[in-house]
């Protein structure tokens, strides 16, 4: 394997990684959305804020990491990308901005009617930033972008697009029905883990009518990614991502909660995995390789070595987070912890 | 700032530039000064945060700890808005500026990289410091935030290189074509200009983040809220920017110093220097006109060439030593030399306000702890002004040296113009408009919601805690058992009326 292909590979696993771990935060925002009224969707957006809290930043790094590596790594990339893609990727920075943002200041809100406005912004922010997203690598995937390729609605607005990103909505809110399924027994709240089991069995059966579907279409729309996806190592991983469909749904059938965020994360994991090895040896198909997209050797180098440390230095971190989560030791301070004279907190003499 | 450089927007457009580059000049100098306001927060409040933390344990103070916890709470809201402005900061690049990515992304991107891991570091520890109070060992928890302060370091170290490496580029050659081979990183991260930017900005960050925090303190003991929790709220911060402003006083006229050598053109455009000569003037204030003379300002004869070069006949370049297409325009010249001027004016201001701290300090140290603050109700309200100060200096040391540096993007080697996005600029400006309002509303609930936990706050303290539940997410003991989802949820209480503060 070439340098610029390992990069490339850095890259791709990156965008796995978001898409599964943002994913799971973004799918956590489709289900607030769909929670129903004040009364009906307190139970569920009280579980949806208190498991997304710790982690949701973090999530979201692996979007900076990206960019980080496009430009550093491949900069015509990076370029024709942001030049191709300008709308629907100016969109999905607005939409995260106001999801984030919505997320942020929703919790310490005291009135309802200050929770809905915040909470509205968030949920509905996280159904747009996804499709906004997929249907970018949709354009991508096709074809459609080349260097120099001036910014159209058709780059981002045709078939393969269209439903790349309605699989992305329904991959996201997948992932977050599953891992907010395993929060509930986390949280000791029985009820809702039904609740979102049910959500999970139901997205996963849209997941995989849309991502027949979307085979159809790539076929006729994106020639080379079907190629690619119907031969050798996107082949095999297709086959993967089904295996772990199967998976998910026996578990999910039999209630056995224990692995189901295993085989989901390997769901999508090997899906955006498949598209990213059907497409080799393209960045972009068919207008541009990895080789002539790759910058400057020394940077490569560089940015091997910086990627190096960050699994050395970020890996056991990020474990011991999500560890630290997954373990119920991390809990939001609550008013009380905030208040002087309260209980365990004794009040000074002045 | 003063209505002399308000001039119509037409004046900032040099006369082939593409329409898209006024408003991607806006918007993002619009999202870097948004996104600058909260960088001091989430450099520097973590080390403040766990000085009070360490206080709190050594002794055993509960005032520190409570102090401690709440400032994380509000690290925790500040955190999450500057995440996504900072967000919006990296799509920007390329939505604004592809030509830059595309074209120099590989020499000076490796920077970017170290930020990017630093930042995902400082992302997990600050998730496990604020979400650690209640469930981790104090030690444990504490030792954890303790690696804070130098991620967040790393993370101003990645930033910085990239953007001194754009006021002094090195670390490659140009091919026929002009685009950049044989890169050297070494030479790309640290550039001439990168030591100086590096650590006139982490010290702004500590400066600017002590005088806010104390600040807020500043205020309640101006209305008569004298307690230990009001002074050790005040005291922590306040010293650690105190102790770090004489520093970035002289860090500061190290970097204007700099900026003579490896910029001079840039230099010129802060002092408003025209023709190349020695015995130049010092200008405070003023405005610089299109056919070179200046009107307005104060004059001190000899002076430039004194800072400069610490003696009368140090030659200055002037503007004029470039041709008019390859330096800041009159009106550009003016704004950097305005924004220097504040921004060394302030900062003088606040080194004068930390040497009255501390000869106060120094002459009542034998007095017994509650007197050793100063008393004057004039020290009070000039600390209740510092923390806003010093946001201002911030902001103003930015545009001196992103206006200062017109019209390069890489300075000397590619223009602004030319990295420029081919996005119709009608795009652009709607664009601008809608991230306005975004950020408008979402500046004002951030700020609205600080004040909110304040008054929470405040009114609880006042309460001594024995006032009716607050009806939040939850509300139960910190260290008990795990909680049911039963309990946690109760009704929404009828909001307590926040008191005019």
């Amino acid at each position: 394997m070439t340098l610029a292909g390992l990069i490339a590979l850095v890259l791709l696993i990156a965008v796995a990684a978001y898409a599964c771990a943002g994913g799971t935060d973004y799918g956590a925002g489709f289900w607030d959305l769909f929670a129903g009224g004040a009364e009906r969707g307190k139970r569920p957006r009280w579980l949806i804020d208190h498991a997304m809290a710790p982690v949701w930043e973090v999530n979201n790094v692996w979007l900076i990491f990206i960019l980080v590596i496009m430009w550093t790594g491949f900069p015509v990339l990076f370029q024709t990308l942001f030049a191709a893609m300008w709308l629907p990727l100016a969109l999905a920075a607005v939409g995260m901005v106001l999801r984030g943002a919505g997320f942020a200041l929703r919790k310490p809100m005291r009135r309802v009617a200050g929770r809905r406005l915040y909470g509205a912004l968030f949920a509905i922010a996280s159904l747009l930033t996804p499709f906004f997203l997929g249907a970018a690598v949709g354009g991508i995937a096709s074809g459609r972008a080349a260097p120099g390729t001036l910014p159209s609605a058709e780059v981002w607005a045709n078939p393969t697009s269209v439903f790349f990103g309605l699989l992305t909505i329904t991959a996201t809110a997948f992932l977050g029905a599953v891992f907010l399924s395993r929060d509930a027994e986390r949280f000791d709240a029985p009820d809702l883990v039904g609740y979102f089991r049910r959500r999970a069995l139901g997205s996963l059966a849209v997941v995989v009518l849309l991502g027949v579907a979307a085979f159809l279409v790539v076929r006729g729309d994106a020639p080379h990614l079907w190629h690619g996806l119907t031969h050798g190592v996107g082949l095999a991983l297709v086959v993967v991502a089904v295996v772990c469909v199967l998976a998910t749904a026996w578990l999910l059938l039999r209630s056995r909660g224990a692995w189901t965020r295993t085989t989901a994360i390997g769901t999508v994991a090997a899906a955006v995995l498949a598209w990213g090895f059907a497409q080799r040896p393209y960045l972009i198909p068919p207008s541009l390789t990895v080789r002539e997209a790759a910058g400057d050797p020394t940077s490569l180098t560089w940015l091997a070595f910086v990627t190096l440390v960050a699994v050395i230095l970020v890996g056991p971190a990020l474990v011991l987070l999500y560890w630290l989560d997954t373990h119920g030791e991390l809990e939001s301070l609550t008013d009380a912890d905030l208040r002087r004279g309260a209980p365990g907190n004794p009040a000074e003499g002045e | 700032m003063h209505s002399s450089v308000q001039l119509p927007a037409q004046a900032l457009l040099l006369v082939d530039a593409p329409a898209q580059l006024l408003p991607a000049r806006e918007l993002m100098a619009f999202t870097l000064a948004s996104h600058i306001i909260l960088v001091p927060m989430g450099v520097a409040l973590p080390l403040i945060t766990l000085i009070m933390h360490y206080r709190g344990l050594r002794g055993n103070d509960a005032v520190a700890l409570l102090l401690a916890r709440r400032w994380s709470a509000v690290m925790a809201v500040q955190f999450a808005v500057g995440v996504v402005t900072g967000t919006v900061l990296s799509f920007e690049f390329g939505l604004l500026w592809p030509g830059l990515m595309g074209r120099w992304g590989d020499v000076f991107g490796i920077g970017f990289g170290v930020e990017a891991w630093a930042f995902f570091l400082e992302a997990i520890l600050i998730a496990i410091y604020l979400y650690g109070w209640r469930r981790l060992k104090p030690r444990t928890h504490f030792l954890l935030g303790l690696p804070l302060p130098a991620t967040a370091l790393l993370g101003a170290f990645g930033i910085i290189a990239a953007n001194s490496w754009m006021n002094t580029p090195q670390g490659f050659t140009l091919d026929s074509e002009g685009n950049p081979v044989d890169v050297d990183i070494w030479k790309a991260i640290f550039t001439p200009m990168f030591g100086p930017q590096y650590w006139h900005f982490v010290v702004a960050m500590f400066v600017t983040a002590g005088y806010v925090v104390a600040g807020v303190y500043a205020v309640g003991w101006l209305r008569g809220r004298r307690d230990r929790y009001h002074r050790l709220g005040f005291t922590v911060p306040f010293t650690v920017a105190a102790v770090f402003t004489p520093v970035q006083f002289v860090l500061g006229d190290s970097i204007a110093r700099s900026v003579f050598h490896k910029q001079p053109v840039k230099f010129a455009a802060m002092e408003i220097v025209w023709k190349t000569d020695t015995h130049v003037p010092e200008y405070i204030f003023g405005r610089l006109h299109p056919d070179g003379t200046v009107s307005g300002g104060i004059k001190i004869p000899q002076l430039d060439s004194m800072l400069a070069g610490f003696k009368p006949s140090t030659k200055v370049t002037g503007l004029t030593s470039v041709p008019a297409a390859d330096r800041p325009n009159a009106t550009q010249a003016t704004i950097a030399h305005w924004a220097f001027d504040i921004m060394v004016v302030l900062g003088s201001l606040l080194l004068l306000l930390a040497l009255w701290y501390a000869w106060v300090r120094f002459r009542r140290r034998k007095e017994p702890e509650p007197r050793r603050l100063p008393q004057s109700r004039w020290f009070w309200r000039s600390a209740a002004c510092a923390g806003v100060a010093s946001v201002v200096a911030v902001e103003c040391g930015w545009i001196t040296t992103e206006v200062g540096r017109q019209p390069w993007i890489v300075y000397g080697n590619m223009r602004v113009a030319e990295a420029v996005t081919a996005t119709r600029s009608t795009t652009l400006w709607i664009m601008f408009g809608l991230v306005v309002v975004v950020y408008v509303f979402i500046f004002g609930s951030f700020l609205a919601l600080l004040l909110k936990m304040r008054t929470r706050w405040r009114l609880d303290d006042a309460a001594g805690g024995v006032g009716q539940p607050a009806g939040g997410p939850e509300t139960d003991l910190p260290y008990g058992p795990r909680h049911g989802l039963q309990e946690a949820a109760p009704p929404e209480s009828a909001t307590r009326k926040g008191g005019p503060s």
